[in-house]
């Protein structure tokens, strides 16, 4: 657990699900808990599961993208997934496309990206 | 004829704020028929500009109006702060412009987002932004 967002490991996968609202001062503090689980684990692969965000504003998609910067440093691939359509559509009308952050559609596709095979 | 159903002050004095005013244009959005699309974009504007209170002018307020034209309603939030203003607000208007050296697509962004965007400032007296957002006919 990070504060109150749980990270669940799948081999070398570290998962964050996030689920509540974050303030400014949670998601700078979860950037810095995230890259030292991945110190602290060993990952090789983070997902982030945005499902549970009904709208991204300019600030969380930065600590998103940059999260995602800071793991590849580190020797860690990120894979965004879940971002709901009204997410991507206000992202896109503002100017902010996230360059350089890979997505996938679901947790399933996400995890194939990384390949993990999931037994169907 | 623009008419005001109802009308909240919300004081923006700390971070927290920006989430307690963007919950409260969720929830006034969502009540007043406007869709999943629009009620993202009005909420995502409302982060941008209480954020900015906050940050660039140490705070201020938030004026949220449920309103309606007979025909459909909408939500008009106005953000007042007595700041430093904006000092080149066309260049700030294009966007990607930050004194912060953050983003710089919170003004310009929320901009497009929403159906109506005012903004007045004058260097060294504030800033107010006043936005609405309509639900489809
Ligand atoms: N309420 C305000 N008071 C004073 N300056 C502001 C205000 N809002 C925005 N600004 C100025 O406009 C710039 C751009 O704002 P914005 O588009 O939200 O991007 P950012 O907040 O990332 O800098 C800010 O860097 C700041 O200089
Ligand atoms: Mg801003």
């Amino acid at each position: 657990m990070i504060g109150s967002v749980p990270i669940l490991r799948i081999g070398r996968t570290l998962l964050l699900s996030i689920q509540l609202e974050l303030s400014d001062a949670v998601a700078e503090t979860l950037q810095n808990d995230v890259l030292l689980a991945i110190e602290k684990h060993g990952t090789s692969s983070l997902v982030i599961d945005i499902t549970g965000f009904d709208f991204v504003d300019t600030y969380v998609a930065r600590i998103l993208a940059e999260t995602s910067k800071m793991a590849r440093l580190m020797g860690t691939e990120t894979v965004i997934v879940g971002m709901r359509p009204e997410v991507a559509a206000t992202l896109v009308r503002m100017g902010y496309t996230m360059e350089g952050v890979r997505f996938a559609l679901d947790l399933d596709e996400g995890l194939g990206l990384l390949g993990h095979v999931i037994a169907r | 004829m623009v008419e005001v159903i109802s009308r909240v002050e919300v004081p923006i004095a700390c971070e927290d704020d920006v989430v307690v005013v963007r919950r409260r244009v969720r929830v006034l959005a969502g009540q007043r028929q406007l869709d999943s699309f629009a009620v993202a974009a009005v909420t995502t504007a409302t982060s941008e500009l209480v954020r900015n209170v906050f940050v660039h002018a140490g705070g201020g307020k938030a004026i949220l109006e449920e309103v309606t034209d007979g025909t459909r309603y909408g939500l008009r939030a106005t953000f007042i702060d007595e700041g430093p203003g904006i000092d080149d607000l066309e260049r700030v208007l294009r966007g990607g412009y930050s004194t912060a050296h953050t983003m710089g697509l919170g003004l310009s962004g929320s901009r497009r987002l929403v159906d109506r965007f005012e903004i007045e400032t004058e260097p060294g007296k504030g800033t107010c932004v006043k936005i609405e957002k309509w639900a489809p006919f």
